[in-house]
């Protein structure tokens, strides 16, 4: 409040009256973070898309334009096909299992009980500790001889030493592995979204549900489900985006083997265009994120007009 | 009376049961982090050991490697120079933008705000390949302060988003008192909208240094001299020789890198969730 004691008259200059116009100002104040993004986001988006249609390589930087040829190559390429099938394996599977868990764990955590809140923090840090370091302690957990799962295997007398499986270098299995390191990355994130969209009901809607003979279910399916929509779709939207363009779990994992097993589009993307230094293909392979993307976007933009109404 | 009461005693068993796979699913692996950290290498590599606890007696080896025989110190020193660059550079752009489209640009602002906040969803494993160039073209490769002017193209929309909607919750009518009593509309913005949203920019503080610490593709991609590389990359990439991890060092790396992150995560969380789900839930 020392402000409103600072009224003395300041000169008034030309600059001083076009910065107390709204819009001007307003303008002003928000160019930065515009520029910024549109120089380093947007220029570099339009450039990607070019680079896929052109034959620029780290050693050939003519930037030629080939038109859909690099399209064509990728296409015909069988582990391309592969890489593209296991993005949607990963990402799916991931997403499906992290929600299952999602849900089971904000029931659990929606009711009282003594410790909640540390549960509740135990059970966030998948989300929040880097996925680096976590998918480095995963790694060490699915280690080819000093497992720690297999361990117990052994222990439970499930498996025997010599029949325990080699998680990261069989193709099924590798697969499955970083399915379950991302939908366990993801998961208390969809328990943090659930709880949040299920807080939010007012209680008088279900109670009046409870009156009317509205059973469990039916509460749960019928009233709370569909509000809780727009914050369950913004959530979802979230975990699709990024671990459809991810790059870490695998890089780190498995290195998209055995044999291509686990590659997806992000590390895909990665070992053609950055290691191998072949630009456009590596774009190529890159921009096939783009359709799932506008259709993730064009869903989150309706939830949020819909929100306004 | 006896039936219910074991109809009680076993919905309470089975969840606490639930809670508890829950705990251990989640949290397991960090105590494995933790347990590795500490354990002795002739410990930790021998099968016939039940290694959920310390057959040894617990050791500091691997931390003493650490500190003493790695870079980790310049990693961390690096990690903390990004952070503190990156965060100054959001702070400075996006409270401004976010000011401006609370309150200056109405209903555009708010379609612009929205613009804004999308390119925070443009993969990083898209951008890599373009960026790399600009990298190139500044001079930066292999440096870490590519990574000073890569961050904030996600912090940036990501704390514009958040700050945005704690500048709505202002009450608009301080700063036009403010106004009415002289204050220029720029004095308005320095003098009444940032000190009362302090809380809403400590808020983007912390998540713009741990969002800088999460990274990890980036990195990746534009830095592989070891001495540069931040904190996650480092520990991820850097303490293997050949095929040998040097799993005590790595686990002991990750967790320290963890900690202050989880930490302060707990902390925010509440106003992490009101920020990404846009005030969804009202």
């Amino acid at each position: 409040m020392v402000a409103i004691a600072d009224s003395v008259p300041k000169p008034v200059s030309r600059f001083q009256f076009i910065l107390d116009r709204r819009d001007v100002l307003g303008s002003l104040m928000v160019a930065p973070a515009i520029l910024y993004v549109l120089l380093l986001v947007g220029v570099p988006f339009l450039m990607a898309v070019y680079y896929s249609l052109s034959a620029y390589t780290i050693y050939d930087p003519s930037w030629s334009f080939v038109g859909l040829s690099n399209f064509e190559d990728i296409l015909e390429d069988p582990t391309f096909r592969q890489t593209l099938y296991n993005t949607f394996i990963f990402t799916f599977g991931s997403q499906i299992l992290g929600l299952i868990l999602g849900k089971f764990g904000a029931l659990l955590l929606l009711r009282p009980f003594p410790g909640r809140k540390i549960v509740r923090a135990l059970i966030i840090l998948p989300w929040v500790v880097p996925i680096a370091l976590a998918t480095v302690a995963w790694q060490w957990m699915f280690d080819s001889l000093y497992s720690v799962i297999n361990w117990t295997l052994i222990a439970m007398g499930i498996v025997t030493r010599d029949e325990a499986p080699n998680w990261l270098g069989t193709p099924e299995l590798a697969m499955l592995s970083v399915i379950v390191v991302n939908a366990w990355r993801f998961f208390p994130f969809a328990i943090v979204i659930f709880l949040a969209g299920i807080t939010a009901v007012p209680q008088d809607v279900i109670d009046a549900a409870t009156v009317d003979g509205a059973g469990f279910w039916r509460r749960n399916y019928q009233i709370i489900l569909p509000m809780i929509l727009p914050i369950m779709a913004i959530g979802l939207v979230f975990g699709i985006v990024f671990t459809f363009t991810d790059l870490s779990i695998v890089y780190l994992m498995t290195q998209g083997g055995p044999v291509g097993a686990t590659s997806v589009l992000g590390f895909a993307g990665f070992q053609t265009g950055i290691v191998s230094g072949d630009v456009s293909h590596g774009a190529a392979i890159s921009v096939f994120m783009l359709p799932l993307l506008l259709i993730v976007v064009v869903t989150m933009l309706r939830f949020i007009r819909r929100r306004e109404i | 009376m006896q039936r219910a009461t074991a109809g009680t005693v076993l919905q309470e068993t089975s969840f606490y049961s639930a809670v508890v796979f829950f705990v251990i699913l989640a949290a397991f692996p960090f105590y494995w982090m933790l347990i590795t950290a500490f354990k002795t290498n002739g410990d930790l590599y021998n099968v016939s050991h039940i290694p959920f606890w310390f057959n040894d007696p617990p050791t500091l080896e691997h931390f003493h490697y650490l500190f003493e025989k790695t870079l980790f110190t310049t990693w961390l020193l690096n990690s903390l120079i990004i952070g503190l660059c990156v965060t100054a550079i959001t702070l400075v752009t996006a409270l401004p933008a976010a000011y401006s489209l609370a309150r200056m640009t109405g209903r555009n602002g708010e379609a612009l705000g929205i613009g804004i906040f999308l390119t925070y969803l443009v993969p990083p494993t898209l951008l890599f390949l373009p960026l790399s160039r600009v990298i190139a073209e500044l001079g930066l490769q292999n440096s870490m302060w590519a990574l000073v002017v890569v961050y904030p193209t996600f912090t940036i929309p990501f704390c514009t988003w958040l700050l945005m909607g704690f500048f709505k919750s202002l009450p608009v009518e301080i700063e036009e008192a403010a106004i009415v009593d002289g204050c220029s509309l720029f004095g308005a913005f320095i003098k009444m909208a940032i000190p009362l949203s302090l809380p809403g920019i400590l808020t983007v503080v912390i998540f713009t240094f741990t969002l800088t610490l999460q990274e990890f593709v980036y990195a990746l991609t534009f830095v592989s001299a070891s001495d540069q590389k931040p904190i996650t990359l480092g520990v991820a990439t850097d303490l293997i020789r050949g095929d040998i991890f040097f799993w005590g060092e790595i686990m002991a790396g990750a967790l320290i890198a963890s900690i202050p992150v989880a930490i302060a995560y707990n902390l925010f969380l509440d106003r992490f969730i009101s920020g990404i789900t846009g005030g969804a839930v009202k």
